[in-house]
């Protein structure tokens, strides 16, 4: 008897996917780089690089450097700004069938929502990820996502800006509760969940005694960090069921991404990977669907949040 | 630019320092244009996961066979150790031909090319197509001894006048290629300058050549992640013409190496402050060793840097 073939679409609230296999915001550029390996047809969706309200230059170099599996990058958001996306990369995206997720990001809260406003007569954005782990020059640079009042300050404002576009919250696992941020971000109107953000780390040069970044702090990605987004995921999952989630962090393989599914994820994003391997995505959107059928599974809503505590 | 596997076709060494692989890889081959680079993968399992990026040393169409690229590396960290333990019908992971590689003059002219270290690198590639479009080339090679001199018996082969320095004076003159730029330009009546290497090196070839008003298009080293344009990590501030009104400022922006160069116009990069000095050594191996960059991508149109004929 011919199997039939597994059911990859995802509806994340109101954000419709054709499998559960996106790109991470700042991995993937606008698509347009990573279009010379694969459709972006073939995904779940883009998360484009976060834009803000004016061009960002970012900061100086040394950007990155590699740790044992994974990396530091400070790049500091470099873009041509959010005008620049309307304009330039979203026909594009929009040409090439691409479900697109605008990242925004911003210093202060009137920023995302002066970002957010712009992307609600732009067509073609299917859901907006806020990336609150930027420094809040309101609040003496800290981030916004440290803190449960200034999360749902972005979020309320920008949800008030596109009530008709689905939101999704990118979180920092650098708190000392996951979930009360959530619980905030959920309160304030957030359609979902982005966990996890890339988790704070440093690096130095013992000859030099620098840092090998030339912003000292950088966010860690990659494999190593995949436990952390596990146990993140499985932690908010647990207290927010109806909350949907993409998961993120260290996703190299489709087993990485149905580890991420089980621990409560509905879909999932896969960021450094694509820096390895730009085809990736495509590769664990393959592997998900032959996992699935290896256990006679139908639907990806089956897997999520499926893992088995007891027994 | 594709990802394909390749396998190497021979492993040998270059002096003590330099191993080089060749390897087979059609589809690569034969898109490859001198000053482009490609990126290999390390290991599935290792812990180093970032690919390692090379430029392109030799290219080879070779009559009946498919053609080869040749890439060479001295071993600064765990992935170029490993690279340097592979042996030959090895397969591994390539993506390439990255970034936009030199400009070749559009008419005959006296090119003269600058290496230092293990950044002469893609020059030996930007000298076999030079010659076969008929320009004249000369060569400038240097390093910190004799036995870091990248393959001197094939500098002294492709080029009509030659120099090697080297700072302990162990082979040619005693000092830095910087030293004797002036006067072969003169002697050789250069008429654009191709360079390769540390990025000291490469700023005081650029101020040399734009005091002289001389076409300087060099290649930098920048820390990578990706190598297609995807990450922003290695960017190297630009100069643009100034726009009306605006702040000078302004008109410095970070293009990326991988794909807005990596071979850039001496003249435009903001030399100062920028660079791989503060690069730790243990991360110098994600470093293309050499790459340059010209002004492309950044809205500004072809100017008096241009080779001749351009």
């Amino acid at each position: 008897m011919p199997r039939t073939k597994a059911d990859l679409t995802t509806n994340l609230a109101g954000l419709e996917l054709r499998n559960p296999v996106l790109v991470a915001s700042g991995t993937f550029g606008a698509g347009r780089e990573g279009s010379n390996f694969i459709h972006l047809n073939d995904i779940g969706g883009v998360i484009v690089k976060s834009m803000t309200l004016t061009a960002w230059r970012g900061k100086p170099t040394p950007r990155v450097c590699e740790t044992p599996s994974g990396m530091l990058n400070a790049i500091g958001i470099q873009n041509k700004g959010v005008d620049h996306f309307i304009t330039e990369d979203l026909p594009w995206l929009v040409k090439k069938n691409a479900t697109v997720v605008a990242s925004i990001a911003g210093n202060t809260v009137e920023e995302f929502v002066k970002v957010a406003d712009k992307l609600r007569t732009a067509s073609g954005v299917a859901a907006v990820e806020i990336n609150i782990s930027c420094p809040n020059l309101e609040d003496r640079n800290n981030m916004f996502a440290h803190s449960p009042e200034a999360t749902a300050a972005v979020i309320g404002g920008v949800k008030k800006a596109i009530p008709r576009i689905p939101v999704f919250a990118k979180l920092s696992p650098n708190v000392t509760s996951l979930s009360e941020i959530a619980s905030a971000a959920a309160e304030a109107g957030a359609d979902g969940l982005s966990l996890i953000n890339t988790l704070m780390g440093m690096s130095i040069d013992v000859e030099s005694r620098r840092p090998k970044l030339a912003g000292t702090y950088g966010g860690l990605s990659g494999p190593a960090i995949r436990p952390v987004a596990v146990q993140a995921i499985h932690e908010v999952h647990a207290a927010f069921p109806h909350v949907p989630i993409i998961g993120q962090g260290g996703v190299m393989s489709a087993l990485d991404a149905i580890e991420l599914m089980l621990a409560g994820a509905s879909a999932v994003a896969v960021g450094t990977a694509n820096f390895v391997d730009p085809t990736a995505s495509v590769k664990i959107v393959a592997g998900i669907a032959e996992y699935m059928a290896r256990h006679g599974i139908a639907s990806t809503a089956e897997i999520v949040g499926a893992v088995k505590l007891e027994g | 630019m594709l990802m394909a596997s390749g396998e190497i076709l021979t492993h040998k060494k270059y002096g003590e320092a330099y191993h080089s692989l060749t390897i087979v890889s059609p589809e690569i081959g034969e898109q490859a244009r001198p000053g482009q680079f490609v990126s290999i993968r390390l290991r599935e399992d290792s812990a180093q996961i970032l690919r390692r990026p090379f430029s392109v040393y030799r290219m080879h169409k070779q009559g009946g066979w498919a053609s080869t690229i040749e890439i060479v590396f001295d071993i600064r960290g765990a992935g170029t150790r490993y690279l340097s333990q592979l042996r030959a019908h090895s397969t591994i992971d390539i993506v390439g031909p990255n970034g936009r590689g030199f400009v070749m003059p559009k008419r005959r002219a006296h090119c003269l090319l600058v290496g230092g270290g293990i950044g002469a690198a893609p020059l030996f590639f930007l000298a076999d197509e030079l010659r076969n479009e008929g320009h004249r080339v000369d060569f400038i090679m240097g390093a910190r001894n004799s036995g870091l001199l990248l393959n001197p018996i094939d500098v002294r082969r492709l080029a009509s006048v030659y120099r090697m320095t080297t700072e302990d004076g162990s082979q040619g003159d005693r000092g830095r290629v910087t030293d004797v730029l002036a006067e072969t330009m003169e002697r050789c009546g250069t008429e654009v300058v191709y360079a390769c290497g540390p990025h000291p090196m490469l700023a005081t070839v650029s101020e040399i050549c734009t005091e002289r008003e001389t076409p300087v298009q060099v290649a930098v080293e920048e820390l990578m992640a990706c190598g297609y344009g995807a990450c922003m990590s290695c960017v190297v501030p630009v100069r643009r013409p100034v726009k009306r009104g605006e702040d000078p400022e302004d008109a410095v922006v970070y293009a990326r190496a991988c794909t807005d160069g990596p071979v850039f116009n001496g003249a435009s990069v903001v030399w100062h402050g920028s660079g791989t000095d503060a690069v730790a050594t243990d991360q110098k191996e994600l470093t293309p060793a050499n790459v340059a960059v010209r002004d492309t991508g950044l809205d500004e149109p072809e100017d008096e840097h241009a080779p001749p004929g351009n």
